[in-house]
């Protein structure tokens, strides 16, 4: 007798797993983008099937919602156009794709094997928005603290690659206000 | 509840909801109309039924029954899943919305809401934050320079003032400590000193104002509506569309403006908190009345706005989110922390 949560379990599992593959096959940039927005929805699924519904809603929020809109946005805004094939790209379908598979299947047989990967029950993981606050704010204060540093630094990175150098070789001044 | 109650409940309370949040919508766009015309010394709709009422209905059945035009050079699958994308998601964020208590029938307590969940308030933030791809793949997928510059001012617009929305809303989180929008609007019951109802409203006035002005930039309404500015654009994102295509972003929008209004009301108007008296039955909807009465006046403001101010230049706009509307969130959030750890 298979329960509600195992198949909508297999359910957004499928919708992933599709999703990814179609990523892969579409040669249009933004059919691609698309997919991968589908593939973020079913992950929030998931998150919800195990009771983490503050991830669930994160990753809607933050990676459907804004990572995701800013990948199209460049798409668009570059006009990127269907994907070009060179004489090495069927070699590289004939031979990845196997060896992809392979090597996927060798790291999932050999987890399952080795590391003892025990089920989770539903629900007990902590997933409620005041266990996540507390153990990112007390227990893992510090890992959270250094990656907003490398986030900041990245930001400044990207402002100044961003910014058109003068002659001088300043910062690039205001055009108009 | 036994489980079949439950089903045909919810069934019963998405359609109820479904059906009045599409009449809404429809005479939101004629209550516009009307009072923008009235504003400008004009009529508005006049002509069709009592007060040009019956307005919605003959502009629903013209849109049913104009030729859907698709132009040749468009990308179709995109072109045709845009206004689904819009509309589809306008409509699913009101299905956590909490209209008011519970009421008992036969023996059973339903509240007033399809369904109530913990998250509610990240999921409505999370499903208006997926919309945006409705507006974006409609400019992109009709091949057309103005459709894909408002696509492009509309995604960059919705993102930007999303994180000043978002920041203006933690504010009134730390001091209701949930994201459950029944708890939120629990815990503005009650009054200080005795008259001034003790709304976020007068608790968070910055925090409003913020949202307010984030809110009419998610939603691309007058003073922010780049997206679709006339003079530059033509109609922006839906240049290329006619027929139900069109109707369906016209949908979304108001539908997007109501859902808007919901949660302004919720988080900032006390919800559906109002004097209650009378007979039980008086007692019962009250409530809800006091829910819509909110709503229609921040609609009514909405439509007010947009009969007062003209539209802003998008660097204006984006100068304004950026620098003034965020740190201004930022700073009344940092305040609000100090003041609740004190």
């Amino acid at each position: 007798m298979l329960s509600v949560h195992l198949i909508l379990f297999l359910v957004f599992g499928a919708v992933a797993v599709a999703g990814a593959v179609n990523l892969l096959v579409q040669t249009h940039p933004i059919n691609s983008a698309l997919s991968l927005i589908a593939v973020m929805a079913a992950l929030a699924g998931e998150y919800l099937l195990l009771g983490a519904e503050f991830v669930a809603a994160v990753q809607v929020i933050v990676y459907a919602g804004a990572i995701m809109v800013l990948f199209v946005f460049v798409i668009m805004l570059l006009n990127a156009g269907v994907e070009e094939h060179t004489k090495g790209s069927r070699v590289a379908i004939l031979l990845g794709v196997p060896g992809m598979l392979a090597g996927t299947l060798l790291v999932a047989w050999v987890d399952l094997k080795y590391s003892g990967t025990q089920p989770v029950p539903v629900g007990a993981l902590p997933g409620a928005p005041r266990t996540i606050g507390l153990l990112l704010f007390h227990e893992f204060l510090l890992p959270f603290e250094i990656t907003s540093i490398l986030i900041l630094i990245a930001i400044m990175g990207a402002v100044v690659l961003a910014s058109k150098p003068t002659a001088a070789g300043g910062p690039a001044k205001k055009v108009h206000d | 509840m036994p489980i079949w109650v439950y089903i045909v409940a919810s069934i019963i309370k998405s359609a109820l909801v479904l059906f009045v949040l599409l009449t809404a919508v429809a005479y939101t766009v004629w209550l516009e109309r009307k009072v923008v015309g009235h504003m400008q010394n004009r009529w508005g709709p006049t002509r069709v039924g009592p007060f040009g009422l019956l307005q919605p209905a003959a502009d629903g059945i013209k849109f049913l029954f104009k030729e859907d035009l698709t132009p040749p050079h468009v990308y179709k699958p995109l072109y045709i899943a845009a206004p689904l994308i819009a509309v589809v998601f306008a409509l699913t964020s009101i299905a956590v919305i909490p209209f008011g208590n519970s009421i008992t029938l036969f023996g059973y307590a339903f509240p007033l809401q399809i369904t109530d969940v913990n998250i509610g308030l990240l999921i409505i933030l999370g499903v208006t934050s997926v919309g945006v791809y409705g507006v974006a793949l409609a400019g992109w997928s009709s091949n057309n320079k103005y459709s894909l510059l408002g696509g492009l001012r509309a995604s960059a617009q919705m993102v930007s003032y999303e994180i000043a929305l978002g920041l203006s809303l933690v504010g009134v989180l730390i001091l209701s400590g949930s994201f459950s929008l029944r708890e939120i609007v629990n815990a503005q019951a009650g009054h200080f000193w005795g008259f001034i109802p003790r709304w976020n409203i007068f608790v968070q006035p910055v925090a409003f104002f913020c949202y307010l002005m984030a809110a009419y930039a998610e939603t691309n309404r007058i003073p922010f509506d780049l997206p679709e500015a006339e003079t530059e654009l033509v109609a922006g994102y839906h240049t290329e569309y006619s027929a139900m295509k069109f109707a369906m972003f016209f949908m979304a929008e108001y539908a997007n403006m109501i859902t808007v209004a919901c949660l302004a009301t919720l988080i900032f108007l006390g919800g559906w908190h109002g004097p209650i008296f009378g007979p039980p039955i008086l007692q019962a909807l009250l409530p809800v009345f006091w829910f819509c009465v909110k709503i229609f006046a921040f609609l009514f403001l909405y439509i007010w706005v947009r009969g007062t101010l003209p539209r802003f230049r998008y660097d204006q706009l984006m100068a304004f989110g950026w620098k003034f509307l965020l740190p201004l969130a930022i700073a009344n959030l940092i305040a609000t922390a100090i003041a609740v750890v004190w």
